[in-house]
This record gives C-alpha cells, sequence and structure tokens, in this order.
C-alpha cells in the first residue's frame, strides 16, 4: 500500500489569477491553431471582400477614387472588420463552452471569476491580432506599401479593436445560454455596427442622419486610426485625402488618433468590466 | 476533523423546498452514499457543499471550511465529478488535466508526477494524447474521476457517478474508488440512486422529497427492516412444515424468516428428516430499506418524481 504525500494547493494570490489567465488564453490558441475549417473561413472573408467585392466594384467607382484604387481604400477596413467577425466569435465560444458543459469547470474553480473573463477577452483580441497578421501579408498584392513602423502600428490598433469587441461580445453573452441565441443576437449586432463605423466607405458627404450616428458608434473610432494609418503611407492629393479619409470632428474639433485610440481602451474597459459583473451572477 | 458537517440545511426554490433541514456528519476517511430518488434533493445538497449554490438556512463545512464564508478554501480541497461531462472534447486528455491543475495553481513541479498518478490509475495513461471527443462514455467519465484527484482534494465529491455506463465500466469505477481509498487521504461522498451501488459505501444516507429518512451502515439498515427468508422445497413439505413450526407455506416453498440466514442454515439441516430438493436465502435489500422507510419503492418514486422534475427543468432554462 502507497501512501501518497499529499500535495497542498498554494493559496490565492495574483500570481494565481495570472496563470489562470494564461491557461484560458493557451487553451483558445490551441483549440484556434487546430481548428482548420475555422481558420479558412476566417481568411476567405478578407479575401471575398477585397478581391471580388473590391474588385468587382472598382468598375464602378473609378473616377471617384481619385488616383486610389478601391482595394486600397477598402483594405484598412477589411482589416478592421475581419478581425472584428473573429474577436466576436472568439468570445461566442462562452456560450459553445456553458452548453457542452466545459464552462462548470472554470466556475467551480477557485479563481476569482474576473480572470476566467479577462483571459477571454486577451485571448480574442490574440487570436484576431493573429488573423490582422495574415491579412496584413495580403497588403502589398493590393500595392499597400508595408514596412515594419505600419505593421507594428496596425497590429497594435487591431489588437485594441479586438479587445473591446471581444469584451462588448462577452458583455452581452455572459448569461446567454443557448447557442443559436447568441448566433442570432450577433448577427443583428455586429452587421449594423461594422455597416455605420466608416470601415466599407468613407465618412464624408454621408446624409445628416448617418454622419450623426457614424459618430456615435465607439467603432468608428476604432476603424479610423487603422485607416489612417495606412493613407500616410499612400500617395494621393490633398483633396482625395480629405474626401477618402476625412478626420473625425465633433462639433468642429478634429478629434485627434491618440483621444480615439484613449476612447477606445475605455470602452474596452467598461465593456469588460459589465461582462465580470454579469458573469458573477451565473450559477 | 469531520470531512462533512451539516446542520439544519434548508434550500427551497420559489415554492419548491429541495432540501428540508437535513443534519448530518461525514468522518474522514468514509465513503458516503447519498440515496433517493431524482428530485429527493440530493444534488440541491450536493450543489451546496460544493459551493455552487447557497442555502437559505444551515450550516455547512467541508473539510473544515465554512461553504457561505470561506468558498475558496472549501473549492481548494474538494474534487468534483458530475454527472454531465465538463471536459473539453477538442483538448487531449493531458490538456484537460493541464488546464485543471493552472485553475488550481498546483505546484509545477507536481503537475507532471501527479498527472501520471491519476491517469494510470484510472488506465488513460496510455491514450493522454487523444482528444477526448475521441472517448467513450466510461473514458470520460475516467478521465473526470481522475482530473477531480488531480490536486490532491480532501473530500471527492461524485454525483451520480456511474449513471449511464455498462456494468463492466460500472465495476472497474468502483474498483478504482477502493483503490483510491487505499492510497489516499480522502473522504468520499457520492450520491446514487442505484440500490446495488450503494452498498459500497461505510454509510448511507436515504434522503426523500428534502429530508433524511436514515443514516447508518448498509448492513444495519438492512437488519432494521427485517429478517432474513430462507425459502426451501422439500421431497415432502407436509412433513417439513410440521418440523418447522415458524414456517410458512407459500406457493414458492416453505418460507422461514430468520434474522441470520447463514447461520440459520446448517441447524435447518440437522433438525429435518425430510430431504431437501432447494434453498434460496434472500437477505433484505436496500430496495427493502427504502421501501420500509419511504413506503414505496425507488421506482415508484422516480416516476411520480418525473413529471415536477421535468417541468423545474424547463423552468430552469
Amino acid at each position: 500500500m502507497t501512501i501518497v504525500a499529499a500535495v497542498s494547493v498554494p493559496q490565492r494570490g495574483i500570481a494565481l489569477d495570472v496563470r489562470a489567465v494564461k491557461i484560458v488564453i493557451q487553451r483558445d490558441l490551441i483549440r484556434t491553431v487546430q481548428d482548420r475549417t475555422r481558420f479558412v473561413a476566417a481568411l476567405v472573408q478578407p479575401l471575398l471582400f477585397l478581391f471580388v467585392l473590391g474588385a468587382g466594384l472598382s468598375s464602378l467607382t473609378q473616377g471617384s477614387t481619385g488616383a486610389l484604387d478601391l482595394q486600397q481604400f477598402m483594405f484598412p477596413g477589411i482589416l478592421a472588420t475581419s478581425t472584428l467577425f473573429t474577436a466576436v466569435f472568439s468570445a461566442m465560444s462562452i456560450v459553445w463552452d456553458r452548453e457542452f458543459g466545459f464552462l462548470r469547470e472554470m466556475l467551480v474553480a477557485p479563481v476569482r471569476r474576473s480572470s476566467i473573463i479577462v483571459g477571454k477577452a486577451l485571448a480574442g483580441a490574440t487570436v484576431a491580432t493573429v488573423q490582422g497578421t495574415l491579412v496584413l501579408v495580403l497588403a502589398p498584392v493590393v500595392d499597400v506599401p508595408l514596412n515594419a513602423t505600419l505593421a507594428l502600428t496596425l497590429l497594435g490598433e487591431v489588437f485594441l479593436l479586438s479587445f473591446t469587441m471581444t469584451a462588448f461580445a462577452l458583455a452581452i453573452v455572459a448569461r446567454i445560454t443557448q447557442v443559436q441565441t447568441v448566433m442570432g443576437l450577433m448577427q443583428v449586432l455586429i452587421l449594423p455596427l461594422s455597416f455605420l463605423s466608416g470601415a466599407l466607405y468613407p465618412l464624408s458627404n454621408l446624409p445628416g442622419w448617418l454622419s450623426v450616428v457614424t459618430r456615435l458608434n465607439p467603432l468608428t473610432y476604432a476603424v479610423h486610426p487603422v485607416r489612417a494609418a495606412v493613407f500616410e503611407h499612400l500617395s494621393m492629393s490633398p483633396e482625395v485625402r480629405q474626401r477618402l479619409n476625412p478626420p473625425i470632428t465633433w462639433g468642429g474639433w478634429i478629434v485627434p488618433t491618440s483621444v480615439q485610440l484613449l476612447l477606445v481602451a475605455g470602452i474596452g474597459a467598461a465593456l469588460l468590466a459589465v461582462a465580470v459583473v454579469q458573469f458573477q451572477k451565473v450559477e | 476533523m469531520t470531512a462533512v458537517e451539516v446542520e439544519g440545511l434548508r434550500k427551497s426554490y420559489g415554492e419548491v423546498v429541495a432540501v428540508d433541514g437535513v443534519d448530518f456528519t461525514v468522518a474522514r476517511g468514509e465513503a458516503f452514499g447519498f440515496l433517493g430518488p431524482n428530485g429527493a434533493g440530493k444534488s440541491t445538497t450536493i450543489k451546496i457543499l460544493c459551493t455552487l449554490a447557497s442555502a437559505d438556512a444551515g450550516t455547512a463545512r467541508v473539510a473544515g471550511f465554512d461553504v457561505r464564508t470561506q468558498r475558496d478554501d472549501v473549492r481548494r480541497h474538494i474534487g468534483l465529478v458530475f454527472q454531465d461531462t465538463t471536459l473539453d472534447g477538442y483538448l487531449t486528455a493531458e490538456q484537460n488535466l493541464r488546464f485543471h491543475a493552472e485553475l488550481y495553481g498546483m505546484p509545477r513541479q507536481s503537475v507532471q508526477p501527479r498527472m501520471r498518478q491519476v491517469l494510470e490509475m484510472v488506465g488513460l495513461w496510455e491514450r493522454r494524447g487523444s482528444k477526448v471527443l475521441t472517448f467513450s462514455g466510461g473514458m470520460k467519465r475516467r478521465l473526470e474521476i481522475a482530473r477531480g484527484l488531480m490536486h490532491s482534494p480532501r473530500v471527492l465529491f461524485l454525483d451520480e457517478p456511474t449513471v449511464g455506463l455498462d456494468p463492466q465500466t460500472r465495476n472497474s469505477i468502483w474498483e478504482y474508488i477502493a483503490q483510491l481509498r487505499e492510497q489516499e487521504d480522502i473522504t468520499i461522498f457520492l450520491t446514487t440512486h442505484y440500490m446495488d451501488e450503494a452498498e459500497h459505501c461505510d454509510r448511507i444516507a436515504i434522503m426523500d422529497v428534502g429530508k433524511l429518512v436514515a443514516l447508518d451502515t448498509p448492513a444495519a439498515l438492512k437488519a432494521s427492516v427485517g429478517h432474513d427468508r430462507v425459502t426451501i422445497r422439500t421431497a415432502d413439505d407436509d412433513l417439513a412444515a410440521q418440523a418447522l413450526p415458524d414456517a410458512v407455506r407459500t406457493a414458492d416453498g416453505i418460507v422461514i424468516s430468520t434474522e441470520d440466514g447463514a447461520s440459520y442454515l446448517p441447524r435447518l439441516f440437522a433438525t429435518l428428516d425430510v430431504p431437501i430438493l432447494s434453498v434460496s436465502v434472500r437477505r433484505p435489500s436496500l430496495d427493502d430499506v427504502f421501501l420500509a422507510y419511504t413506503g414505496r419503492t425507488i421506482r415508484d418514486s422516480e416516476q411520480a418524481a418525473g413529471m415536477p422534475a421535468f417541468i423545474s427543468a424547463m423552468v430552469r432554462r
């Protein structure tokens, strides 16, 4: 008969919560890498937008984009929207976890629930940034000149954007128990949000109501810095630049990129707090 | 130290009283069985003990910690195996256990040896690299038991550990549990509605409509409901019945009620001159015990409870 020495579980502390956050991220990464279907699907969407929609519509828009190719114009918007979808999808996995029971394994562990939510939000942002890297590989194909500074700037902005979007989705799905509900809900929320963000069209000369709504949409402030960064590296006349990438203004004040990014980060943090509160109520 | 101490526990869901004033203690190292039909309040009690639900009244201490005020300490010292699987099918067995080890903050150097130990115990070490979705139901349950043991809990809670498994797997699960009790300083708390399985426990609590109706060792519970029944068939039942004043003649043969059937048989053979054709001794089963304490068989109770349980499941969704 062998007596097994008791393995003592260390006391709670910040180190334990950090380990919990890390393992939640690690699990999501393992699952993303393994899921080839999802990987391919995540790449097909930007390809479709860029080379089918972009190429097809460019015959209509020739002239209106000036010296710029429509695909060049669309590239930053597509980078933003495709990573946004990935981020939201990543957050939705928590509903799958609930349906298949695995969520319970996390809920009964002696860790703070906020660690699980923070882990999920960072996992969504990481997975989306990895996808963003793959979309960036397409940049030279559509004549967007890419250098290290631009690539790092874009990936940083994509990380921030997808973190906020994951937090947004987590706040909504934290208490939803059925996969079907969540699929429908996300369709209803995500498409309008991205259509109203100026990701797919310039924010100049919009009808009055639309220019108000786009200014109220937090996603606008996440998409604009991405386009601004790309446009800095494209050469075009000031008139074309003004028409295709007008600055965002609040009552005449031009909102600087730094303020936009801070705004997105602040909204992300607030939504994350909402997600944590929602998740505390889960039994 | 007592492993589990429960006093005056109460819990209602709206109008329905699930647990209605329950008191008991479980000693360290004991295998304690919670027996009762579906809807008797077993699962609610176990949820309260595992800090997954809070009681309306009463106190409960697990591994020395109060389930209400020391939630995380309780969680650190218990292992849980649920009826429904809580594994990630897309991860391997090993990845599932690693996830658990990290969430429970196990010391890093102890993770690998402990993983090997628990996986070998349930016979899954060779399959550690396979994805869990390729596992059979029995293998999944074994892996869940291994995972519940990863962090060396003081109390292992098993909620219907063998439900839905084939008889062979059920047996092997009981073998692991027996082995576990030999090798580790652990208390086992399980619920079941299989009467034959309750016999593996040191003590059994019978629960019915939110209350404990009996609590004792399986042998004592059986003894409390009556005697063994010895049924014999002989070459001449009339003659045999005359020789046995306490016997009752039935269609099955002559039935004698005796306190201990095993020691009665040699005496019977010595006193009876009539040739005996067949003998059967039936000890009272836990089914008889349940019947005696609740006035219903466990199967009747399940059918009666079936409808409300179904409705409450719908409401909870």
